[in-house]
Parts: structure tokens; C-alpha cells; sequence
């Protein structure tokens, strides 16, 4: 599936293709043409993907092949043994998680997960977690400080579930609980935003000693068509918005919420799922050798002074 | 110019809007006197009407005790944010010329008839009572003086949520001003939320609903999702009482709706449990 600004590339790589088959069968040679065209892909692709404005960026970010939170599981971990249920209502499948051996580290991994097929996405509620999913993670969260394993959380979602059952089982104390709690967890909590960083609904499992961010991967505040239907009066503004509200990793590290960038496969982590999770896995493993070696006091202090930095009134 | 021209009709509203104060809620006419008298509560239906910050702290406050923290800080413009109404600058400084407060949120020190407290009291009509980096700053640092002095901390919430015009910045106040409760929380000292109408989205989901005790005024909003947003995910109408105080009560969010009149006397209460005894 192509977006719109890829069109240009999409007609490079058609052609690309169709001139491979002939060239498999007939007794014609176009190596020429084809590395000619390969070249000029190259730098088309260069041209497009260095200049995507933050609306494009969200396209790529809400990528139908993106990777999702069981692709990062699947490519990194060698053991994955999920936890279920909050042991208040039920166990809500927008959030994940469990013990997990990520490389070579046993961590708690936890994160927001969308589902790729159309079964998967119901189940999983497109990434809209409810109360109950907070309420999991902060569960094994706590866990995680019982057995003095780091905490890695995978952030993707649009935000939290806004519907009538949500509401009735306070998703807002439950978001609350994680942002009080988590401030407070004596191990170390590594966030990487991998997809769409949605809101109340991604700070809610998001609140680490570091955080990382995907290079197309976006973190706002609201979404871009929620902030332009409100001050703009007008959705398709959306945008406009996304260029106002400064959401792009770029952004963001520069605003001091995002400490690392991860860079993805040029085009978006989709066209090179393997490499980005790879580039992901590395990011990870190298904060969790540095931040194992901090003291348990050391992490709830470097945690509150990255939160309580942000916004520090300047005169 | 042409008042001649004015039907009796309209005359007397004129006239009505001097006298009466109407109530929103359920229409009954009251006189503006009576009105300001009952702190804005309608006599008939128990509406409670929004007030600022200034008249909140007025009515909790030991007279002659108030001292303003945190002052000096205001609004900040980290993104120079511009929307289809101009510059968020400029929307920021009308906010200020018309309240006449420096942030959407008042905070200091005050007795609650002789107990000293901190407070943060957030305002809805400064830019809907919005939490944005100059707000969650002046409440982080209220409470950490709160802490430092091992003072009751309570904050009075009237908001919409995070301020958009800030983008990432006030969303990360929830985590900030959330672990500031937490670190009042390590230090045994007391923190109080009142939830006044409204309070939702950012600020539901972060200090409001962290109080040790959860007190709202009646009737209340107090929601994560607002609800055209829900009816709109969902596609069904919601009941009435949805996302009210009466309705976060029932399902087990708020410890007690306690009515503007009685507010003060019932935070002294509470607050002789948490003293040395």
C-alpha cells in the first residue's frame, strides 16, 4: 500500500519490476536501464523522504505494514510469556504484556498492541486501550519492581478507548495511577514510541527514564484532526495541525521529551520492517547495559527531574 | 438610538437581566442579590454556577492569611503556535487582560481556619481553565513547597484538559504534576482534589483523580472523553447523569459531593485527621 506522496516512486518501481520479467524470459538484456532506473529511484526516494512535511510522517506512523508491538516481540525476544488480566475486571488486549527476554536482557515488556488482521484489530480495539488495560500494565509494572526487572514499554496507539464502559471504569483514575505510579518505580523504564503516540492515552504507559521515538513515529498531544476540528472548525484541516502541534521526533528531542531517535529504513520502518526492528532492538539494549548500572534511588530522581524539566518556566 | 423603537417585550428583559439572575439549569429566576449571596448556587435546583479562582480561594481561605506562590510564573509559547484565530501569543494575553491572572491556575498558601494549606486553584475562564507548561510548573512547584513544609496540598480543579497551543509540553504536565502528588504521597503529607464543574480529559486523568480523599461540588462534569466524542465512537445517546459528580460517586471515583456552602467546613474536617494527633 503506497501513500500519496510515494506515488512518484511507486511508478519508478512498477517500471523497475516489469523490465526484471522481461528481462528473465527474452533473449533482450535491459541491466542498463535497469540499474539507470535503480539510480534514479534512489534519488527520488532521497528527494521524497528527506522533505516529508509532519502530515506525511503521520501517514507513515499509521502505516497498515508498519510494524506492531508482536512484530518488535517476535524479532527480539526469545521468550515472550504473557501475563493476563488487571485482577479488577478483565483483561483488555489494547495493552499487552509480560516477561520477556529481549536479546539478552529479561525485561517486563509491555505495550499498546493494534492487530494486523481485521480479527486482531477488533480484538485488540485498534490500539485503544481501557481502564483495565492501564491497570494491567501498572500491575506487572509493579511486578517488575518486585523482581528488579527493567521495565520496556511500546508505545502505538491513537489514545486511550473513549467509549461508555471506559468512562464508567475511570479511564482517567487509571491513566492517573500509572502517571503517579510509574514516577515512582525503582527500576529502570525504557519508553519507545513506535507508531502513534496518542495522547493521555500513550503517557499513560510512557513515563520513562528514557524515551525513545521511531524516526516516523509521532507523539501529540491530540490527534491532528482532533486539534483542527476544534481550532479550526474544520477536520480536513488536520494538516495544518500536525505542522502547528510540532509532532515529529525531530520535534520532540528538540523539546527535550524525546532523548534518542531511532532511524528507520529510508521510506518508513513498512518497507524494511526487519531493519527497524533491529535498529529498535539495539536502541533498547543499549539504555537498559547503562541504566542497570544506576541505583535504584537514582531512577525515581533522574525520572521526576526529566518530567519536571519539561515546562520549567524560563523568565 | 432607537429605543422608541423597542417592543415592551424587550424593555423588560433588559430590565430582567438587572435584576434577576436566571439559572441555566432550570430557569427559575432569582434575584442577583439573593444569587451572589447563595455563591452562586441556584436556591431552586441546586445548580452550581462556575466561579473564578479569586472567589474560591475567597470562600476557603481564613481572611488575612492568603499568600500567593508561584506568582511570577505565566504563559510560556514553546511550539509559537498560530491557529485559524491568530497567534496563540496573542489569544494568551488577551486571557490575562481579561482575568487578570497570569495562568490558568492560582496557587499559594492559606489557613483553613487556622490549619495551613497549600493550594493550587485552577480558573476556567483563563483559556478554559487549560493545563498547559506554565500551569503544571506552577502546581509542581506548589507542591513540592507544599512538601517542603509538610502542609496539606489541595488543588481545585476546573478544566478542560491540556492546552493544545502547547502541544507536547502540556501533555507531559500530567506525568510531571502527577509526580509531584506522588512524591507528597512518600512524604505522608496530604493531598486533597476537589473537582468542580468541569473537569476532563488531561486534568481528569492526572492530579484531579490522585487525591487521597476525591471531594467534587454537585453536578459536576468530571470525564476522561468528552462526551461527543463518545456518543460519536459508540453511536448510541448517553444517559442524563453520564459523567456527573452524582455518577462518578456511584461508580466509586469520588469519596463525597459536598455543596459550595458547606466546602470549607467539611476540608476542616478531613483535615483534623491528618494532623498530629
Amino acid at each position: 500500500m503506497d501513500l500519496d506522496f510515494e506515488k512518484p516512486l511507486e511508478a519508478i518501481e512498477q517500471r523497475i519490476a516489469e523490465l526484471k520479467a522481461l528481462n528473465n524470459r527474452a533473449d533482450v538484456n535491459f541491466d542498463t536501464e535497469i540499474a539507470a532506473l535503480e539510480r534514479k529511484l534512489q534519488t527520488a526516494s532521497k528527494r521524497v523522504y528527506a522533505k516529508l512535511t509532519p502530515w506525511e510522517t503521520v501517514q507513515i506512523a499509521r502505516h497498515a505494514e508498519r510494524p506492531l508491538l508482536r512484530d518488535y516481540i517476535q524479532g527480539l525476544c526469545s521468550e515472550f510469556i504473557e501475563l493476563h488480566g488487571d485482577r479488577c475486571f478483565g483483561d483488555d488486549q489494547g495493552i499487552i504484556g509480560g516477561f520477556a527476554t529481549l536479546r539478552d536482557q529479561r525485561v517486563m515488556l509491555i505495550g499498546h498492541q493494534k492487530g494486523k488482521t481485521i480479527e486482531e484489530k477488533i480484538k485488540a480495539n485498534f490500539g485503544m486501550a481501557s481502564p483495565d488495560g492501564y491497570r494491567k500494565a501498572m500491575r506487572l509494572m509493579h511486578l517488575a519492581a518486585k523482581y528488579k526487572l527493567p521495565i520496556v514499554s511500546f508505545i502505538d496507539t491513537p489514545g486511550a478507548y473513549p467509549g461508555f464502559e471506559a468512562e464508567a471504569r475511570g479511564q482517567a483514575e487509571a491513566i492517573a495511577r500509572n502517571l503517579t505510579e510509574m514516577s515512582l518505580l525503582p527500576v529502570p523504564v525504557v519508553v519507545i514510541v513506535t507508531g502513534e503516540g496518542g495522547s493521555g492515552g500513550a503517557i499513560g504507559i510512557g513515563v520513562g527514564n528514557v524515551v525513545l521515538m521511531l524516526s516516523n513515529a509521532v507523539y501529540s498531544v491530540i490527534s491532528p484532526e482532533g486539534c483542527a476540528s476544534i481550532l479550526w472548525r474544520d477536520g480536513s484541516k488536520a494538516p495544518l495541525a500536525a505542522s502547528a502541534l510540532k509532532i515529529t521526533a525531530a520535534a520532540l528531542q528538540e523539546q527535550g521529551v524525546i532523548d534518542e531517535i531511532i532511524l528507520e529504513p529510508e521510506g518508513g520502518a513498512h518497507r524494511n520492517p526487519a531493519a527497524a526492528i533491529n535498529a529498535t532492538g539495539d536502541a533498547i539494549v543499549e539504555q537498559l547495559r547503562r541504566l542497570k548500572k544506576i541505583s535504584s534511588k537514582r531512577l525515581i530522581e533522574q525520572r521526576y527531574e526529566k518530567f519536571s524539566k519539561i515546562g520549567r518556566f524560563k523568565k | 438610538m432607537a429605543w422608541f423603537r423597542k417592543s415592551a417585550r424587550q424593555r423588560h428583559e433588559t430590565l430582567d437581566e438587572d435584576l434577576w439572575t436566571i439559572c441555566p439549569s432550570c430557569k427559575v429566576h432569582t434575584y442577583k442579590q439573593e444569587w451572589q449571596a447563595g455563591l452562586k448556587v441556584c436556591p431552586k435546583c441546586n445548580y452550581h454556577e462556575r466561579i473564578g479562582c479569586m472567589e474560591r480561594r475567597d470562600l476557603l481561605v481564613d481572611s488575612g492569611t492568603w499568600r500567593e506562590y508561584a506568582g511570577h510564573v505565566t504563559t510560556s509559547d514553546p511550539l509559537n503556535f498560530s491557529d485559524a484565530k491568530g497567534p496563540y501569543s496573542e489569544k494568551a494575553a488577551a486571557a490575562k487582560a481579561k482575568t487578570g491572572l497570569s495562568e490558568s491556575v492560582l496557587t499559594g498558601d492559606g489557613k483553613i481556619n487556622g490549619i495551613p494549606v497549600s493550594f493550587a486553584i485552577m480558573d476556567f475562564s483563563f483559556l478554559g481553565g487549560s493545563l498547559s507548561g506554565g500551569a503544571g510548573e506552577k502546581i509542581t512547584l506548589t507542591a513540592e513547597h507544599a512538601g517542603r513544609h509538610r502542609w496539606p496540598f489541595i488543588i481545585i480543579s476546573a478544566s478542560g484538559g491540556a492546552r493544545m497551543h502547547e502541544g507536547i509540553v502540556s501533555l507531559m504536565q500530567m506525568a510531571k504534576t502527577c509526580a509531584a502528588i506522588a512524591r507528597l504521597n512518600e512524604l505522608d503529607v496530604p493531598y486533597i482534589s476537589i473537582l468542580t464543574d468541569p473537569t476532563t480529559g488531561g486534568v481528569s486523568a492526572s492530579f484531579a483523580m490522585m487525591g487521597d480523599i476525591n471531594i467534587a461540588e454537585p453536578r459536576a462534569l468530571i470525564g476522561f472523553a468528552g462526551r461527543r466524542v463518545i456518543e460519536e465512537t459508540i453511536k448510541q445517546k448517553l444517559p442524563d447523569d453520564f459523567q456527573t459528580a452524582e455518577y462518578l460517586l456511584e461508580h466509586g471515583f469520588i469519596d463525597h459531593i459536598v455543596a459550595r456552602k458547606d466546602m470549607k467546613e467539611f476540608l476542616h474536617r478531613v483535615l483534623q485527621y491528618s494532623q498530629k494527633h
